[in-house]
């Protein structure tokens, strides 16, 4: 139990959590049990019925409501005397500034996302509060420790963006299946039902793409008289055959690649139409629950369906979507728990994996690559959560020695299946906590500030009040008080390229990005540069000092001869990490939980003292220290 | 095999772990039933854990009486109000919370100390967990499980102060896990707990945890005579006195039981609740693992103590001298 002092410091404590998910529900219960009596806790979430299988202080009847108003009740009812204040709100909302983290004595974060995770991350540092940081991923998980001054911050060690593939291997030479769900979901579905403004690369390998982009509209749109049937098996000659002719008639990329096969509707569905519009008439009228599986009587999510099978769910989803869900057509973005839109994305990725012989998937398979689903379960959270509360006590204590950075492993290591390591320090170039200047490689008589705003300091440095300054120049500001000419101004500039703005930013310069609400400031060196390639710095420019490790992926099977789709190739297609991502794995060599156990990465400090009459090592002073890195990020012990 | 298929509702709310450990040892969970004996906040995460995750049923066995606030200060599951609580057993409370958790599993009471309980009462269930109880019903409930002809999955649990240790015996056990995208086929031998605990101490492999010393002695000083947790500071000198012997018995150097570690345990008789936590995550990873024969359970110790951080396996076994084979 702890002791006197402890008890002391825990009851004087005021604690902010951020989170009330899986790590949240875990981490509440537990700082309520150990004797916290003023907790703060901040969630945007509502619960969904996925939650449930972990998040323990919510029920079935809460389905809908605020997770961190129904995780204070829930906890309220077995320590009914301690204070808890939740926030149905956005931990990035501008309420929750520098004054409001200085209330509290250490933050808390069981989050779900990178983006959030470095917002409170320089909120910290800003107001000088410790940071208890964690994270899981099925049987895996970790907790650190960040203290300004004392050991690295968050964003020290940069982070994996989020996994792209290049729009060629998309839309042309798919050779996963998770290729071809990116293709359903953020191609064809967007297409068919989402935003039709939005750029799309769904006809890339059009004959004649420059001059054919009215003829592309035209395939996709419903013609006159045309009734839903023959309108969704025109779709579907169209993107699983034709397209597939088209690509197929250059002959250049397929040299060294399986040609894929054309598939048309007459193969499969031929004596279908009758009988399925009973079907649909006899589905549920709310359109949250409509489904093409139920209306074609097929249960088990864990089925792989077969080529047939998955085109009649393809016409039964489309059919379904125009007959039952008609007004949001035109809004709609993919959602992992929208049935009806992972029906149809499910079916369409199975049978372009057909054409393209790659092997198919389930229902439950697809909509876990579609929607970034992360494993999850209680326990790996409530032994992360109970290792959060340990770490949290020395925190308050000012137990700055004692402080660990703790893995949850699936595999033990060294004995070990959690496994404390001495914190690190900070990164003299991390331009966060250290805020040394960063280079950006652009072409500035080409790139539009809008371009910068939009790849380097929303994408990259995660500012989201950005003002940008070069010299005394003001180039851009966002905010509410600005007035009418200063909106004008700054919307002008976003379009303009750098070179032109009313303070040229040139080769040799150096702009000044600022986020005020988070306090940071970054310089960035900027330095011209003609030529980008394509595929490796598909945003057209390069930041450096600290980078963010490249995960776009490797088109192993590069094509060439693309002709006239070059240019939209360059564009690689994001895979979004939805807000269920609950861990980044960590970067750096050194510290990839999968390489771990793997590959031997660590040593310890061994001290291989004979005790006499047995081989027992006394090895308290034993720390797990991870070492062998070649790399840059080398990292030194904090003493 | 249509009755062995995930119902929709099973799908849909155990969706996220399906997706760590597979529809075929969700199917499995469901149909296991667990036995649990001694109810304290480290058990009572336990409990949490598998109620969540989905087994077939789950059985609690408490008769002791709620009457003062040290028996739910680490358990969640116990309402701290006292029209509620009074008069009621340690069991029966917690079994009400626990329905609420998953309305999909069947969660109840067994009356009756855990030693009066026979091989055939045992029989109904795949997994046994017992805590809070004295090294002699430990080692009796362990032998009436392994004269069984089922394989029963039998756990100890226990947590002092800031640190807690589990005892494993799956007897032969026999898994698959994933080796370089192939699934192959392992097979364990477990020995018992007395077993375990005969090992000499000379014969144990190199830099085994203080606790596993520790603990020992502990339980030899409790089993003299005294209630499972009932020790107090008052009980120092004679706990250190029998670590000397049990230390000169088997040939140890004293110093790899530090009084120190032996002061914390007889004074901190009430649990660490973030230790109960990763105990109770630890217990019930592997009560998962073993129930669905997925993946290396642990073998055969398991030890945490807060004040090192260090989460460690010990294997105690005969047949494992040295070697660590
Ligand atoms: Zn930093």
């Amino acid at each position: 139990m702890a002791s006197q002092n402890q008890l002391a410091s825990i009851k004087g404590a005021k604690v902010l959590m951020v989170g009330a998910g899986g790590i949240g529900c875990e981490l509440l219960k537990t700082l309520a049990l150990s004797g916290f009596q003023d907790i703060h806790i901040i969630d945007m979430d509502t619960i969904e019925v996925s939650n449930l299988n972990r998040q323990f202080l919510f029920r079935k009847s809460h389905v809908g409501q605020s997770k961190a108003k129904v995780a204070r009740d829930a906890v309220l009812r077995f320590r009914p005397h301690i204070s808890i204040t939740p926030y149905h709100a956005n931990v990035k909302d501008p309420d929750f500034n520098v004054d409001f983290f200085k209330q509290f004595n250490v933050i808390l974060n069981g989050l779900d996302n990178l983006d959030a995770r470095r917002h409170v991350n320089r909120l910290c540092l800003a107001a000088e509060v410790p940071l208890v940081e964690s994270g899981t991923t099925g049987f895996l998980g970790q907790v650190t420790v960040h203290v300004k001054g004392r050991t690295e911050c968050y964003e020290c060690q940069p982070k994996p963006a989020p996994k792209t593939y290049p729009v060629c291997t998309i839309t042309s030479t798919p050779s996963k299946f998770v290729h071809c769900i990116v293709w359903a979901k953020d191609l064809l579905f967007t297409k068919l039902f989402g935003d039709k403004n939005q750029e799309n690369d769904l006809n890339v390998r059009s004959t004649d793409a420059t001059s054919s982009s009215e003829h592309v509209e035209d395939v996709f749109e419903r013609r006159k008289d045309e009734d839903i049937e023959q309108y969704g098996r025109r779709i579907y000659d169209h993107v699983f055959g034709y397209n597939i002719e088209e690509a197929l008639s250059n002959e250049e990329t397929w040299k060294n690649r399986n040609r894929p096969k054309p598939i048309y509707s007459r193969d499969f569905l031929h004596d279908e139409i009758a009988q399925q519009n009973g079907n649909v008439d006899n589905a549920a009228s709310d359109p949250s629950s409509v489904s093409a599986m139920a209306s074609l009587g097929m249960k088990n999510p864990q089925d792989i369906w077969c080529l047939k099978e998955n085109s009649r769910i393809f016409m039964e989803a489309f059919k379904l979507f125009f007959m039952k869900r008609e007004k949001e057509i035109g809004n709609l973005t993919f959602d992992k728990d929208d049935q009806l839109a992972v029906e149809f994305v499910t079916a369409a990725a199975n049978i372009r994996a057909s054409s393209f012989g790659i092997p198919l998937h389930s229902l439950f398979e697809a909509k876990g690559i579609a929607g970034n689903i992360v494993h999850a379960v209680a326990t790996t959270n409530a032994i992360i959560a109970g290792l959060i509360v340990i770490e949290a006590i020395k925190v308050l204590q000012n137990d700055t020695n004692k402080y660990r950075m703790t893995y949850c492993l699936e595999h033990p290591t060294r004995k070990m299946l959690l496994m404390p390591v001495e914190p690190f320090e900070a990164n003299k170039s991390c331009y966060v906590c250290s805020e040394s200047p960063l280079t950006l490689e652009i072409n500035t008589h080409r790139a539009k500030l809008r371009d910068f705003v939009e790849k380097i300091v929303k994408a990259k440095l995660g500012m989201y009040f950005p003002l940008i300054m070069h010299g005394a120049a003001l180039l851009y500001e966002v905010g509410d008080d600005l007035d009418e000419a200063m909106v004008a101004n700054y919307a002008a500039n976003l379009e303009k390229v750098l070179s032109e703005l009313p303070s040229p930013v040139t080769s040799g310069t150096t702009v000044t990005v600022e986020d005020l609400k988070q306090e940071l400031t970054c310089n960035i060196n900027i330095k011209h540069r003609e030529e980008f390639d394509e595929e490796k710095e598909p945003d057209g420019m390069l930041l450096s000092g600290w980078t963010q490790a490249s995960s776009v992926e490797k088109d192993d099977n590069k094509s060439n001869g693309n002709g006239g789709s070059t240019s939209n190739a360059s564009q690689a297609v994001p895979v979004e990490a939805e807000d269920n991502v609950e861990m980044d794995v960590p970067s750096g060599k050194k510290r990839r939980l999968s390489e771990i156990s793997s590959q031997g990465l660590l040593s310890f400090t061994e001290e291989t003292k004979n005790h006499g009459k047995l081989e027992v090592v006394d090895d308290d002073d034993d720390l797990v220290m991870l070492d062998g890195d070649p790399g840059l990020n080398k990292r030194k012990r904090m003493q | 095999m249509d009755g062995e298929e995930l119902t929709e509702q099973e799908t849909a709310l155990y969706d996220r772990q399906i997706r760590v450990w597979g529809a075929d040892a969700q199917r499995r969970l469901s149909k296991s039933h667990i036995l649990v004996c001694g109810v304290k906040g480290t058990v009572a995460e336990f409990c949490k854990n598998i109620v969540l995750a989905g087994v077939g049923s789950l059985t609690l066995v408490d008769d002791r009486v709620v009457t003062d606030e040290a028996l739910f200060s680490s358990n969640f599951l116990i309402p701290p109000d006292e029209n509620v609580y009074r008069g009621k057993m340690l069991a029966e409370l917690c079994c009400d919370s626990l329905k609420d958790f998953n309305p999909m599993v069947r969660v109840s009471v067994e009356k009756g100390d855990v030693s009066g309980f026979d091989g055939e009462f045992f029989n109904k269930y795949d997994v046994v967990v017992v805590s809070c109880c004295s090294l002699v019903t430990k080692k009796s409930v362990n032998e009436k499980c392994r004269k069984l002809s089922k394989h029963i999955a039998f756990y100890t649990v226990d947590c002092r102060d800031s640190s807690g240790e589990i005892f494993v015996d799956l007897q032969d056990h026999i898994y698959s896990k994933k080796k370089l995208e192939e699934t192959v086929e392992c097979k364990l031998q477990y020995p018992s707990f007395e077993e375990a605990i005969s090992v000499p101490w000379r014969a144990l492999p190199r830099r085994v945890s203080k606790l596993y010393f520790a603990m020992r002695v502990i339980e030899k000083f409790e089993a003299e005579g005294r209630h499972p947790g009932d020790v107090s500071i008052a009980d120092l000198p004679d706990v250190l006195r029998l670590k000397k012997e049990l230390c000169e018995a088997n040939s140890l150097n004293e110093s790899h039981i530090p009084d120190a570690l032996l002061e914390r345990l007889v004074t901190g008789t009430r649990e660490f609740p973030p230790v109960c936590a990763v105990i109770g995550g630890i217990l019930g990873q592997e009560v998962i693992k073993a129930i669905s024969g997925k993946g290396d359970p642990l073998k055969n110790f398991f030890f945490f103590d807060a004040v090192d951080g260090k989460g460690i396996i010990e294997d105690i076994s005969i047949s494992n001298p040295k070697s660590g084979s």
